[in-house]
């Protein structure tokens, strides 16, 4: 019986440790919504906005005040109902495109996103023709008489 | 069928490509570093994509002795009208505070006290000097929200009819002021 529990223990230690630790910056149980799949919500639309001033976290990294103040925002759009674009769309037109951690897809950033894919053709078409140019590349010349002779030496064993 | 010459000629160029391409490359990042270092290019630079909109509207407390303002304020003005945010915790706002009050009576200032206690603003105002026609408090940061700000000080120039016409975020130096500010003022108010 005691063996049993102790099993219990260990694997309910061994359950909190492989919990992930809560490493986000919200430094107030209050600032979260009480609806776990609003919040989950609310937290990936902030993890996809720039912190203004410190400009590699996202505000979901971030203590700076501004961030606070954007991931309340967040939250009260995402408590009114309002979808991921409307949100978006909102700290848009007010920070610039400089807010998305993500760039948006539009002529400017045709380049950037379409670079995988021309990366990958470009790659493809210089394999084909190095394949094409040796598969038609002429054979080699026979061996003259002297290089025979030399190579049944090399061989003769 | 290729010649010697020909085979030549291809690989001088294969060699020549590659160095065109790190040339090219040289050149751009010189000029991208040398635009960082005169001010012409900023990576961090937020954009304000606000430049050529009508002002937001945005919540303000009046601030006693004056009553505040709104966005329908700065749409009836017929003078272009300097917009700064500014706060008392702030050392740059400080330090630009004496530009400002070089300001007066050369351009309307209205000033917007961001995140401040209303008491601090008011001895600041009569440490520094009040520069401001108007004063508004926003005590809680939505007004700066609206504007887009990411900091103080913050400064927006808005042309009659209360269109923002030029934003900086950066404090005011008497350069800009001369060069860049007084000049588009100018323009707006004698189209």
């Amino acid at each position: 019986m005691t063996l049993r529990r102790r099993l219990i223990a260990c694997l309910a230690v061994l359950a909190l440790m492989a919990t992930p630790a809560l490493v986000l910056a919200v430094d107030d149980p209050s600032e979260m919504l009480s609806d776990p799949q609003q919040e989950a919500r609310a937290q990936a639309i902030g993890a996809q906005l720039r912190c203004l001033v410190c400009q590699n976290e996202s505000i979901e990294d971030s203590s700076a005040s501004l961030a606070r103040d954007l991931r309340r925002v967040v939250r009260e759009h995402v408590a009114k109902g309002e979808d991921n674009k409307q949100i978006m769309a909102w700290m848009v037109s007010r920070y610039g495109n400089f807010i998305r951690l993500k760039p948006a897809f539009s002529a400017g950033t045709l380049l950037l996103w379409a670079m995988p894919v021309l990366a990958l053709l470009m790659g493809l078409g210089t394999a084909f023709l190095f394949y094409r140019r040796r598969a038609s590349a002429p054979p080699p010349p026979p061996l003259t008489e002297d290089e025979k002779a030399r190579l049944a030496r090399l061989t003769k064993d | 069928m290729s010649t010697p010459t020909d085979n030549l000629t291809r690989r001088r160029l294969l060699m020549a490509l590659p160095l065109a391409g790190a040339g090219v490359a040289g050149l751009a990042f010189w000029k991208m570093l040398n635009g960082m270092e005169h001010g012409s290019f900023n990576p961090h630079d937020i954009n304000a994509p606000v430049l050529d909109r009508p002002v937001p509207d945005f919540p303000l407390t009046p601030l006693p002795p004056t009553e505040g303002f709104t966005a329908q304020d700065l749409q009836r003005t017929s003078k272009p009208v300097l917009i700064n945010f500014f706060a008392s915790w702030c050392i740059p706002c400080l330090a630009e505070m004496p530009t400002l009050m070089t300001l007066q009576g050369k351009l309307d200032i209205w000033g917007i006290a961001y995140k401040d206690k209303p008491e601090n603003t008011a001895s600041f105002l009569r440490h520094s000097g009040n520069p401001f026609t108007h004063l508004g408090d926003d005590h809680t940061g939505r007004a700066g929200m609206e504007w887009g700000i990411s900091g103080v000080p913050e400064t927006f120039l808005v042309g009659p009819g209360g269109v923002i016409r030029w934003h900086t975020a950066t404090p005011l130096t008497e350069d800009t002021i001369n060069t860049v500010l007084l000049p588009l003022a100018h323009r707006l108010q004698t189209p």
